[in-house]
């Protein structure tokens, strides 16, 4: 770190410096505005728009109940009736995560949402579902039930046909349970924020017959405007 | 107890839809319902209007 006085401008090196970059890199693409807007679109007021947010608030529950569960433990979650309590809203939480993701991507999949620079947007949506469905097959794994033992023997047998049965073995409790209590939620948690801050530095993407109007060509135009500055 | 209501699941498995060699249980067919009807809903239903707009 290099030490100045800040009346001076700042010097050639300073410049290159990786935290000198990133700040220039953030303030370009999220200014504070962009990262926490107070209007939207008048095309948002819809309730197809709601799902995204609603999934979010989903996993939140999610993550909260899951926390207390690893905490606690199975002898507490499977004995206890607050225990019992909390292993349902966890369950639950998931069961209305899934619900709304999935009609979250029917929604955006039918106005293509990847129009407008927005491809990478698309991109860790998908990347999110397939780790969350990761990540909900795990969680069926380490129930420690009957139930979880007969989901890891069928399923043993249709991941070894099909040729990653040596790298994931479902019959591997102490595997399944790390990957679901540590790795998956912090991948999944990790792309979740870059896709949210992915929708804030491309904005919401405007329906179709909107995009195609006067209106609509003229928005796309400012806003490649603005990528090529 | 527990391994009784095991057995009851076993022995009680949800009733299957099978049209050729498409096959879902029951409960799996309502929650796919579910998310369509809700689907549907979100773009026919009007969203509430702000007070400030007229």
């Amino acid at each position: 770190m290099t030490m100045t006085d800040p009346e001076t401008s700042t010097s050639a090196a300073e410049n290159d410096m990786w935290t000198a970059k990133l700040r220039r890199s953030w303030e370009k693409n999220l200014p504070p505005d962009k990262l926490l807007p107070d209007r939207q679109p008048a095309y948002v007021a819809s309730w197809i728009y709601v799902f995204g947010v609603a999934t979010i608030a989903a996993l939140v529950v999610v993550f909260a109940s899951g926390l207390v569960l690893t905490l606690e433990g199975p002898s507490w979650y499977h004995v206890s009736s607050v225990g019992l309590f909390v292993n349902s809203l966890h369950f639950w939480s998931v069961q209305l995560f899934f619900i709304f993701m999935v009609v979250h991507l029917w929604g955006k999949f039918w106005m293509a949402a990847w129009r407008g620079r927005r491809a990478m947007t698309w991109i860790t949506g998908v990347v999110c579902f397939l780790g969350s469905v990761g990540t909900a097959f795990t969680g069926y794994l380490i129930q420690s039930n009957f139930d979880s033992q007969w989901i890891a023997s069928e399923a043993k047998d249709g991941l070894n046909a099909v040729g990653i049965g040596a790298f994931f073995d479902t019959e591997n409790y102490g595997q399944a349970l790390l990957l679901h209590v540590a790795f998956l939620p912090l991948v999944v948690g990790f792309i979740v924020i870059i896709h949210v801050l992915l929708v804030r530095k491309h904005g919401v993407v405007p329906p179709l017959d909107y995009a195609e109007s006067a209106a609509g060509q003229e928005a796309a135009a400012a806003a490649n405007a603005e990528v090529s500055n | 107890m527990i391994a009784s209501s095991v057995l009851a699941v076993a022995e009680n498995p949800p009733p299957y839809l099978s049209v050729g060699v498409f096959s879902v249980s029951v409960p799996n067919a309502i929650i796919i319902g579910v998310m369509l009807a809700l689907f549907v809903l979100a773009i026919v239903v009007p969203f509430p209007k702000d007070k400030d707009q007229s």
